[in-house]
């Protein structure tokens, strides 16, 4: 085939390159350029009108100068010119300049959108496609309003060219991911969705594009898509390596059309039509099949398509998660890449199988690689395959082998890149704690993490060792021995020291006993590292010191001379200096009996998601934020919210030993009248549209508390929350189902607001974790309001939360005599209320009991001597009281109908648990 | 724990592609999305940066922020396509070596030499193959054939 030769066809650019090139310094290549955009100028200003190639070629300069990093503040009116020109190369150059400069320049858009107006209507094909790539690659809501009436009526037009048609395809999928709004694919979806029987390849590689990111936004619109995709794979799967012709690359048939095809078919569940979905496991069967077979090129460009389309199809396998023989076949075959010789194929094996991990039906499968996993942690030369490693451990780690994960991951994190150290630091922790079966391994491995990579532990991870510890008695004397004997190293970390001050200081008394490690021989060990700490550190320390004192009055003397001593007590640092004198003070005038009230073991911690998990998620979500929430104001009536950092069950870094923490958790920080305390420390934030509060979700939560709570096109919600006593937690799970970010994104709980981050990803998940306090019966739930922008458009969403009473019911068990002594004692009208409605859902009797057991009382079998009618029983849980409920349910089949009657000691609560539970059958 | 829309996972796109040499000259930027003129020039240097300094043993593939790049070197270029983290490797890394062959094709052995003086033309190539961040067309038949016939015209 002829080549073009050098710069053909403008001589004066090819020319000006050169010496461009020539130019020994920036200064000479300044002066040059310099002279350019005079010369250009002038000949611009000129009274000689330019003909087409001049002004052509003069463009082409200013465009080239402009690329190299030049501001180019002329010739756009020249380019705009040469958009009407008849000639191809001068459109082009036009085109190209308005694509590569784009200028809002109103006046200038007019003209612009007035050249493609016409160059659209043209009917010259060439002309057309430079149009819509100028569209294409400005995309800007001018255009969308200007031509998305147009674009879909070129793309379906029976006497449209193929290429025309190319272009078109991806033009619209532009302005629509532009302007979703401004573009109505209504009567166009069907013809749309057959391009993908179009004879032209591509036409479909094209259109495919436009049909995934349509569907992936109105999937039910789309949906007749998946029958016409498989027998479309189908053809190819099954055609031999020429069939295809100039769409066979390196033998492999339609590689990027296939691997395009895989894709959409993962916007679906799997077929419901068991002929499509027939059609569809051979095709995957044969990909995989083709993977055994011998390469028909040595080319690694051939292996590349082949697996390319063989990795898409176990996406969709694993986005299916449903055929446990196609998932095996899939581990199996990535399995023989772990050890393939090209690193890529290395690489995308182990990620690929770290989502293989999760699926029920190939997790055993996976681990059975695990050596070999192992060994590529070990000898992998590129750091980013090591990494995927590491991923692939921590997803394949259970009960069976955390002790061996965990130690292959400790040993290599002495000498893994600083660049990963931090995530690998974390996910041991993680692990560590998810399956510690004896908690003396989880301290050891803590232990040493933090002797191995202690610059890498963060607070949370050394915050978290100490609540477990704190936590679990069975622990605290191993514990204290082992940071005992960790001390000991001449040089230890920092964070060492932290954690080995705070357990002495509360468990040093477990192991004085043993001379080796007497009170003073603790005490003069931790002091010896005091003077080569930081001010937090110190502070901590002092803290360890005074429990010291509690803890081992024959230290006293010794630990108040050394807070008498100038460098503690007129120490230049006011935290340090007021410690000091506080402890000094408080060791010498308090009783023994106070000292030990003041300085007393401390609490156990609230049992909390693990802040660590919080914070791996926050490194691994792009979309995900993290939110603190302003003060809260109370709502007249009865809900409070009260928000909280997230972190109030940690300690602080200049750590609180002697639990004088100035937050109390949850507990009715606020003065309130408050009954319902909600405490939002959250990771998150996004989401959706319209107004009004949206009921349906709420009531379907009364007996369930897990599920989704709204959908809409752009945003699902869902709900996992888990209720103890009179406290609750809630996990709000914000997925974007789009693929474009959600914007100035914010949630607020009733009155109260907090901005988030303002990002939420395209197809990213958050989650938002709310903590509840009942505080005394209430009606109201609270109200959930989101707010975000999507496109252009602020979307509203007003949600009641599904907290209701129920949550708060405690089971009880009772005996039919017990149950009819109380339920004569609960004989006030008031304290009684009755519904008597129909049925509005069927009398099934197991469906039944799951609501009744769904509501959280205890079902009392033989009891009621009608073996018909259901009693249940239960406390209700609230800060201010307890409230015993008594409940009996009979039904009347043959009427369809129920009675439903509660007694409880308060006649709110008897009201309303009727009330929510009457609309449940 | 809750699935979030099946779909949304499943679009994606280029972000830009990028040809550099071995100095971080660019011979081609091409943008997919919006980025003033300051992040480009961050973005292009940070694409040199991550590139540059990997082996021939090491994989195609670099995370990159929230995208990976999927890159190949010829001689002295780098050609680099930055992709979501989800996208198909293995395609986008075929895709730019059925480029660069459409390139060698249609340049006649291309060098990077070719690439500077006829860089209007690369524009051309590249919408011809790759529009609004997604694979256009894939038939290096096809795109040469309209190539010359472009060529052909005035």
């Amino acid at each position: 085939m002829p080549a073009v030769s050098k710069g053909d066809g403008m001589r004066g650019l090819a020319v000006f390159i050169s010496d461009i090139r020539n130019c020994k310094s920036k200064e000479a290549e300044i002066k040059r350029i310099n002279k350019e955009l005079a010369n250009i100028r002038s000949k611009f200003k000129g009274d000689k009108a330019l003909d087409g190639y001049s002004k052509k070629k003069y463009v082409c300069k200013l465009l080239f100068i402009f690329l190299l990093g030049h501001d180019i503040d002329f010739g756009h009116m020249e380019a705009v010119n040469l958009l009407s020109s008849n000639k191809y190369t001068e459109k082009q150059i036009g085109y190209l300049f308005i694509s590569v400069l784009v200028n809002s320049n109103s006046e200038l858009i007019r003209l612009i959108n007035n050249a493609i107006k016409n160059d659209l209507s043209s009917r010259n094909p060439t002309f057309m496609c430079l149009a819509l790539h100028c569209i294409a690659n400005v995309g800007s809501r001018e255009m969308a309003e200007a031509f998305a009436g147009e674009i879909p009526r070129i793309l379906v037009a029976g006497d449209t060219m193929d290429s025309v048609k190319q272009s078109a395809a991806l033009c619209l999928l532009r302005l629509y991911k532009a302007s979703p709004d401004l573009v109505l694919m209504g009567e166009w979806t069907s013809r749309v969705v057959h391009l993908l029987n179009d004879q032209h390849m591509g036409v479909v590689t094209a259109a495919i594009s436009l049909i995934t990111c349509l569907s992936s936004k109105n999937p039910d619109e789309f949906k007749t898509c998946v029958s016409l995709a498989v027998s479309r794979l189908s053809r190819i799967v099954s055609s031999a390596s020429t069939d295809l012709q100039d769409y066979t690359y390196y033998f492999v048939p339609a590689p990027w059309l296939s691997c395009k095809l895989l894709r959409l078919l993962q916007c679906y569940p799997p077929p419901e039509d068991g002929a499509v979905k027939g059609r569809l496991v051979e095709c995957l069967e044969t990909i995989l099949n083709k993977a055994q077979e011998p390469p028909k090129s040595k080319k690694v460009q051939h292996s590349n398509a082949k697996n390319a389309i063989l990795f898409e199809a176990i996406s969709l396998i694993i986005h299916y998660d449903s055929e446990p023989n196609l998932l095996v076949r899939a581990c199996n075959q990535l399995g023989q890449f772990l050890q393939h010789r090209e690193t890529n194929l290395r690489y995308l094996a182990l990620e690929s199988m770290c989502t293989l991990a999760s699926s029920e039906f190939s997790h055993e499968a996976v681990k059975t690689h695990i050596e070999t996993v192992i060994n590529a942690l070990k000898t992998e030369r590129d750091v980013s395959v090591r990494q995927r490693a590491a991923d692939l451990l921590y997803a394949m780690c259970d009960r069976s082998n955390a002790k061996q994960i965990v130690a292959e991951m400790l040993s290599y994190l002495e000498t893994a890149d600083y660049s990963i150290r931090e995530e690998m630091v974390l996910k041991v922790a993680i692990l560590a704690e998810k399956y510690a079966v004896d908690y003396s391994w989880y301290v050891d491995t803590i232990l040493n993490l933090i002797r191995i990579a202690g610059d890498y532990v963060s607070e949370e991870v050394w915050y978290r060792v100490i609540q477990i510890v704190i936590n679990r008695d069975d622990v605290q004397g191993y514990a204290a021995k082992t940071v005992f004997e960790a001390l000991q190293a001449p040089a230890c970390h920092e964070n060492m020291v932290k954690v080995g001050g705070y357990i002495l200081g509360e468990f040093g008394n477990l192991i004085a006993g043993d001379p080796r490690s007497s009170p003073l021989v603790q005490f003069n060990l931790l002091h010896s590292k005091f003077h080569l700490c930081s001010v937090p550190t110190r502070a901590l320390l002092l803290s360890a010191y005074i429990k010291f004192i509690n803890l081992f009055p024959e230290t006293k003397a010794t630990i108040q001379e050394v807070l008498r001593s100038d460098s503690q007590i007129r120490n230049s640092d006011v935290e340090l200096q007021q410690r000091a004198v506080e402890y000094l003070k408080l060791s010498s005038i308090a009783s023994t009996d106070v000292l030990a009230t003041v300085l007393e073991e401390m609490p156990p911690f609230p049992e909390r998601e693990s802040s660590i998990l919080a914070k791996l998620k926050k490194k691994k979500g792009p979309g995900a934020v993290s939110v603190e929430l302003e003060d809260g104001k109370e709502r007249g009536e009865c809900v409070n919210f009260n928000p909280k950092p997230q972190r109030t069950s940690t300690p602080s870094p200049s750590a609180d030993l002697l639990g004088l923490r100035s937050t109390a958790p949850a507990s009715g920080a606020t003065p309130s009248a408050g009954s319902l305390l909600v405490d939002v420390f959250s990771e998150a934030g996004p989401s959706a549209t319209s107004a009004g509060v949206n009921d349906d979700g709420f009531l379907r939560f009364v007996c369930k508390n897990n599920g989704v709570l709204f959908e809409n096109q752009l945003l699902q919600i869902g709900i996992k929350s888990e209720y103890r006593q009179n406290l609750g937690r809630m996990y709000l799970f914000y997925g974007n189902k789009t693929s474009v970010q959600f914007v100035s994104f914010n949630t607020t709980l009733n009155v109260q607001t907090k901005t988030v981050e303002p990002l939420v990803e395209g197809g990213a998940q958050v989650q938002q974790v709310i903590n509840i306090e009942c505080l005394t019966d209430f009606i109201d739930a609270p109200l959930l309001n989101i707010k975000f922008r999507y496109g252009g458009a602020l979307q509203n969403i007003s949600l009641k939360l599904p907290v209701t009473i129920n949550k708060f019911f405690q089971p009880t068990e009772m005996a039919a005599a017990d149950f009819f002594q109380r339920w004569k004692q609960l004989s006030q009208p008031q304290q009684e209320a009755q519904k008597i409605f129909k049925a509005s859902h069927g009398m099934d009797t197991e469906v039944l009991k799951a609501k009744l057991l769904g509501l959280g009382t205890a079902l009392l079998e033989n009891v009621d001597p009608n073996p018909e009618n259901y009693v249940c029983a239960g406390v209700i849980q609230t800060k201010a009281q307890q409230v015993g409920c008594l409940l009996r349910l009979e039904p009347n089949a043959q009427a369809q109908m129920y009675r439903l009657t509660l007694r409880s000691s308060k006649d709110t609560v008897s009201q309303r648990v009727c009330d929510l539970l009457a609309e449940q059958f | 724990l809750v699935a979030t829309g099946v779909g949304a996972k499943t679009y994606r796109r280029i972000r830009f592609i990028l040809i550099q040499n071995r100095a971080g000259k660019t011979r081609l930027a091409k943008w997919y999305m919006q980025f003033d003129d300051d992040e480009k020039q961050k973005l292009i240097e940070e694409v040199h940066a991550v590139v540059t300094v990997r082996d021939a043993k090491h994989t195609n593939f670099v995370e990159f922020r929230n995208f990976k790049i999927i890159y190949r070197r010829y001689a002295g270029l780098y050609f680099c396509i930055c992709v979501d983290v989800t996208d198909n490797n293995l395609a986008y890394l075929e895709g730019i070596h059925n480029f660069v062959e459409v390139l060698n094709e249609y340049f006649h052995n291309v060098c990077e030499l070719d690439l500077v003086f006829n860089f209007y033309k690369v524009y051309t190539v590249v919408d011809e193959m790759f529009l609004a961040g997604e694979i256009r067309e894939t038939s290096q038949t096809k795109v040469l054939k309209q190539l010359l016939m472009l060529q052909s015209l005035e």
